[in-house]
């Protein structure tokens, strides 16, 4: 089943200062699906990541050509919004920075800034939200409670529902469950799944077994270069360079 | 038979190096009570009602009679206003840095070199140039020129005690708040801002200190005066100047009340600075880890 393809990624590089980072990247990740960049530490996925929504605007002497075209925009262009990108895009982080607010205004930060102040509406989308991660149960008689009182699994997935609250069509997370104990993890990934039907997403990690278990589409990188790249059953079961085989095979990490 | 001579090699370091810590802690407590006390002790026996509630009777320098409300209040307006000042100028410098220059590394440091150098400049010096300042605009000496000259010497204080705090806010907190597409101002001021409360209090009330605290910065440019300020216009007295004063008084009485001067000024820190703690605390509770 072909899907269409809502992120594309041409002719990226990345330098910081004069060490290339990102060399020559083609990309085209499809819409509504789940893709995985894997690869060993230190290749470039994470800042890879960062470029499409700009956070690579923070690193010191940092040098970015190419495009990154998402719905008709350049990414990268300076006459484009750097705000409007980053809220069509929810970001997950190796481990979870909630807001230093209560769990309420967590989830309700990002309506706020857009200027949805609503009582009623508000207290609604908090509910759908906590509800669409499986927190609300959890969190509903303590909504005023500082988010730091939670656990790190917990405050993993108010973060993606803070994510999710402003409407975005992509998801980005970079190794989400890194920090997170067995069960929370499972949680993430099956949210993850569930996910994937209304939004695009792309997610970095380094556990190969988690790859297997939830992509859709696998992006191979090695020092900087995307070495393959296809829909997740051919790149796990007959990957086509070398490389990759060797990576698959835990050849190294 | 090595081994474990290097154990007690260690042993006895780490016992040192407890005795020096134990030691200095216990000095500088001892040296700390000793203040209050010897303040304490000579200040409470001429303290009395009248001390805060009246203006001098008789003269700043021999007048036995009346109090020092006007340096109280003076003071109080002084260490307020510079350090309100201070905190329009500083706390947004502050986040300048710490938000908006967070890739320009090398600028940062030359600021932060800058700011440190001109912290240990005394405060004399910057009462000699807000003086030339005065005399260039044919200003008197006054609460506004005070004011202006003490805000000039708390705030790099206060700008490098906010950007200490704001360095320990986490990358990834500053990539959420933009992630989820606030701006950079939204990002300072809704979250680095909420995040660092206790911090920021805590650099404010030491610049406040200061601000109230000082002697020489206010001698050629608030002046002194007998009477309670009534305008911006107006001399200033201040406690630090009063205890001056009254020190340098040839009559033992007057003498005295120098020492209750200093036991209104270390008790009006002290209550500033308590209620100031109490109020953090309320956001404390909510920083992230």
């Amino acid at each position: 089943m072909e899907s269409k393809t809502k992120i594309k990624i041409d002719n990226l590089n990345l330098f910081i200062g004069k060490q290339q980072i990102l060399k020559n990247i083609n990309l085209e990740i499809p819409e509504n699906k789940l893709t995985v960049i894997i690869g060993p530490s230190g290749c470039g996925k994470t800042t890879l990541l960062k470029c499409l929504n700009r956070l690579t605007d923070l690193y010191p002497d940092v040098k970015i050509n190419g495009s990154i075209i998402i719905d008709n925009e350049d990414v990268l262009h300076t006459s484009t919004d750097v705000i409007d990108i980053r809220k069509k895009m929810g970001l997950l982080g190796q481990r979870p920075y909630p807001l230093p607010m209560n769990i309420y205004n967590n989830v309700a930060y990002g309506l706020k800034i857009s200027g949805r102040r609503n009582k009623n509406a508000l207290d609604q989308r908090v509910k759908t939200y906590l509800q669409t991660v499986s927190l609300w149960d959890e969190v509903k008689d303590r909504l005023r409670e500082p988010a730091s009182k939670l656990s790190i699994g917990q405050q993993q997935r108010l973060c993606l529902a803070r994510g999710l609250a402003v409407d975005p069509e992509i998801i980005l997370a970079d190794e989400p469950t890194s920090a997170l104990d067995p069960i929370s993890s499972e949680a993430i990934e099956k949210k993850f799944v569930e996910l994937k039907q209304n939004y695009t997403i792309v997610m970095v990690t380094h556990v190969l077994r988690q790859a297997r278990r939830i992509a859709d589409y696998v992006v191979f990188m090695y020092l900087g270069e995307v070495i393959e790249h296809g829909p997740a059953e051919e790149v796990f079961s007959n990957p086509k360079m070398e490389r990759t085989k060797n990576y698959l095979a835990g050849a190294f990490n | 038979m090595k081994n474990t001579k290097e154990m007690k090699a260690k042993k006895i370091e780490e016992a040192v190096f407890k005795v020096i810590m134990i030691f200095s802690s216990s000095l500088i407590l001892f040296v700390l009570g000793l203040i209050i006390y010897s303040i304490f002790e000579k200040g409470l026996r001429s303290l009395s009602w009248e001390m805060i509630t009246q203006t001098p009777k008789g003269g700043y320098y021999y007048g036995k009679e009346g109090g020092v409300l006007n340096a109280i209040l003076g003071s109080l307006y002084l260490g307020i206003g510079s350090t309100v000042l201070a905190m329009i100028i500083g706390i947004p410098v502050a986040l300048f840095m710490n938000i908006y220059l967070i890739k320009r590394k090398r600028m940062l440091n030359f600021i932060r070199y800058l700011l440190d150098l001109i912290w240990g400049v005394p405060s004399i010096v910057y009462g000699a140039f807000g003086f030339t300042l005065m005399v260039f605009f044919g200003i008197k000496t006054s609460l506004m020129a005070g004011i202006i000259t003490v805000t000039l010497f708390i705030l790099p204080i206060m700008i490098r005690g906010i950007d200490e705090v704001l360095k320990t806010v986490p990358i990834g907190l500053i990539e959420t708040g933009l992630s989820l597409g606030s701006t950079k101002t939204e990002t300072s001021f809704r979250i680095v801002l909420k995040q660092c409360y206790s911090g920021v209090v805590t650099a404010v009330l030491l610049s406040f200190g200061r601000a109230i605290g000082d002697a020489a910065s206010v001698l050629f440019t608030a002046g002194y005066t007998d009477n309670i300020p009534t305008g911006l216009s107006e001399p200033v007295a201040t406690l630090p100047l009063s205890i001056f004063f009254q020190l340098s008084s040839p009559v033992p009485e007057v003498q005295q009340r120098a020492y209750s001067s200093a036991v209104i000024l270390t008790v009006l820190i002290l209550m500033i600075s308590l209620s100031s703690r109490a109020l953090s605390k309320r956001y404390h509770k909510n920083r992230i880890s």
